[in-house]
């Protein structure tokens, strides 16, 4: 018996496979997961994200201490709306969690992960001792996400007037309140959509009225598999506090300046000059099997590394991978109960706007 | 509510038996071994003449969840394998006793038949498992 959203009654209402994720009750599908992924490349789905942690930012330091805590420059965030991606680093460089930020009226708002609640709240709040700012944790809010090519025009289909005029005036990758809701053009699929935080006792009826008008109710399988199609990492597999960002495939969420020390930076600089040891990259199998997480890698029969996670990808219909790898200079396998199946690689993504992006 | 027909014979290892009128044995897996996979996505089927024994490995299916080794219920020769699997292989999941059948044995002693078991007692392990 585990935490549960608003939505929980839904979820089991709508027939839905709950499992347990870090402590929450959640849905993992609706009945097929390959039919849900292709719902929202195709169409619309709705994904309950209510389980991950909103913490608002606020005080005359607010900004000081985020260009601190975050491996990303805070100060990218040069207008109210904005939103960044980053990585919140130990002081050994190694990743705390992966979080996107918001600049809001009030200061900051950050989302992240369920699983790493705690450790990221006590962390924060441990650095924010030296700045005058306040953290405050949102559990009373829910999140609600709505992908896909349909799913901005379905939402604003059912939305009061206030948030069809956000939502209208929204730029990718940016969010803005609407009265006592969030709305947020990010995702975590590759495709159009919205993220929407709001108040947790109108979860319920916003959802139902996203059905009614054909959005699909997806769970955490596809969500898997649309993030890692999009080449987006999740943390806890693809990286964790023993790899950098170097490491990790997220060279462009760190921003090193002279003029900002933030938690990490003497950490990654060194690391850099010592040579990085691995990478993260995107694998290809196109003969038939499943890439799955902790397979061996083998470069010219060697082990290299080993898979992060994998999946299936519905979209491509072969198996798809990031891996953790020392090397990639040779021939590159994946051993897969016993046998060493050929593989490619490729920069992730792999799927952008329902298509392949890579060519072999 | 997972399906368990009654005119079949069930493995502990979730696959199901049907002894044909030509005295040929077709088998799958169970509903209920379909609804804890997950959507299937590629199956692995034994060649044909193949000679297998009961409780040999004789097949993989492989779902967006895990890898999971299908086992011969009875020894034998693998006489026809369901080859619209590999085009279809959700077909298991939707016809897990009918369309998504894996293979035909010739069987060595129909007499192994009696080792699985019947439904009720199949039932009970499904029922072992889920708690």
């Amino acid at each position: 018996m585990g935490l549960k959203t608003p939505l929980y009654d839904t979820h089991q209402t709508l027939g839905a496979r709950l499992v347990d994720f870090s402590g929450w009750d959640m849905p993992v599908h609706y009945g097929s997961q390959l039919e849900e992924h292709h719902a929202v490349r195709q169409h619309a789905g709705v994904f309950d994200v209510s389980h991950m942690t909103v913490v608002d930012i606020s005080g005359d330091q607010a900004g000081a201490f985020l260009n601190y805590l975050l491996a990303n420059d805070a100060r990218r965030l040069s207008n109210i709306g904005k939103a960044l991606y980053t990585g919140m680093l130990n002081f050994e460089g190694g990743i705390l969690d992966d979080l996107i930020v918001y600049r809001t009226e009030a200061g900051y708002r950050a989302v992240v992960n369920c699983g790493t609640r705690e450790k990221d709240l006590n962390w924060m709040a441990e650095q924010a001792k030296a700045f005058e700012c306040q953290i405050e944790e949102k559990p009373e809010l829910s999140i609600v996400a709505i992908q896909g090519p349909e799913a901005i025009e379905l939402t604003r289909s059912v939305v009061n007037e206030t948030v069809q005029q956000v939502i209208s005036e929204l730029k990718p990758f940016n969010g803005l309140f609407a009265e006592d809701w969030f709305v947020a053009r990010t995702g975590y699929t590759g495709e159009k959509g919205l993220e929407i935080i709001l108040p947790a006792d109108a979860a319920v009826g916003f959802w139902q009225q996203l059905l009614e008008v054909g959005v699909r109710p997806v769970g955490l399988g596809a969500r898997d598999t649309l993030r890692l199609e999009a080449g987006m990492n999740l943390y806890g597999s693809d990286m964790d506090e023993s790899v950098t960002p170097w490491q990790s495939n997220m060279a462009t969420t760190v921003v090193l300046s002279e003029d900002r020390d933030f938690i990490g930076k003497q950490a990654l600089i060194e690391q850099q000059q010592a040579g990085v040891p691995d990478q993260l990259v995107g694998l290809v199998m196109t003969s038939k099997g499943v890439l799955r997480s902790h397979y061996p890698v083998l470069c010219n029969g060697e082990p290299v590394g080993e898979i992060t996670s994998g999946i299936f990808s519905p979209t491509l219909g072969h198996a798809v991978a990031l891996a953790r790898v020392k090397s990639t200079e040779g021939d590159m396998a994946v051993e897969i109960r016993g046998k060493a199946m050929p593989v490619s690689v490729v920069t992730p993504p792999f799927v952008r706007n329902g298509k392949q992006v890579y060519s072999l | 509510m997972a399906e368990f027909p009654e005119d079949l014979k069930y493995a502990e290892s979730h696959e199901w038996a049907r002894l044909e009128a030509d005295g040929t044995v077709t088998v799958g897996i169970t509903d209920h071994a379909q609804d804890a996979l997950g959507d299937v996505v590629y199956v692995e089927l034994p060649e044909v003449d193949a000679e297998v024994q009961a409780k040999e490995e004789a097949g993989v299916v492989e779902s967006v969840k895990a890898a999971s080794d299908i086992y011969a219920p009875v020894g034998g020769r693998i006489l026809e394998v369901n080859t619209d699997l590999e085009d279809a292989p959700e077909t298991v999941n939707e016809s897990p006793y009918e369309k998504g059948w894996f293979f035909k044995i010739q069987p060595n002693d129909p007499e192994e038949l009696n080792n699985l078991l019947d439904v009720e007692d199949y039932q009970k392990v499904c029922e072992a498992e889920d708690h």
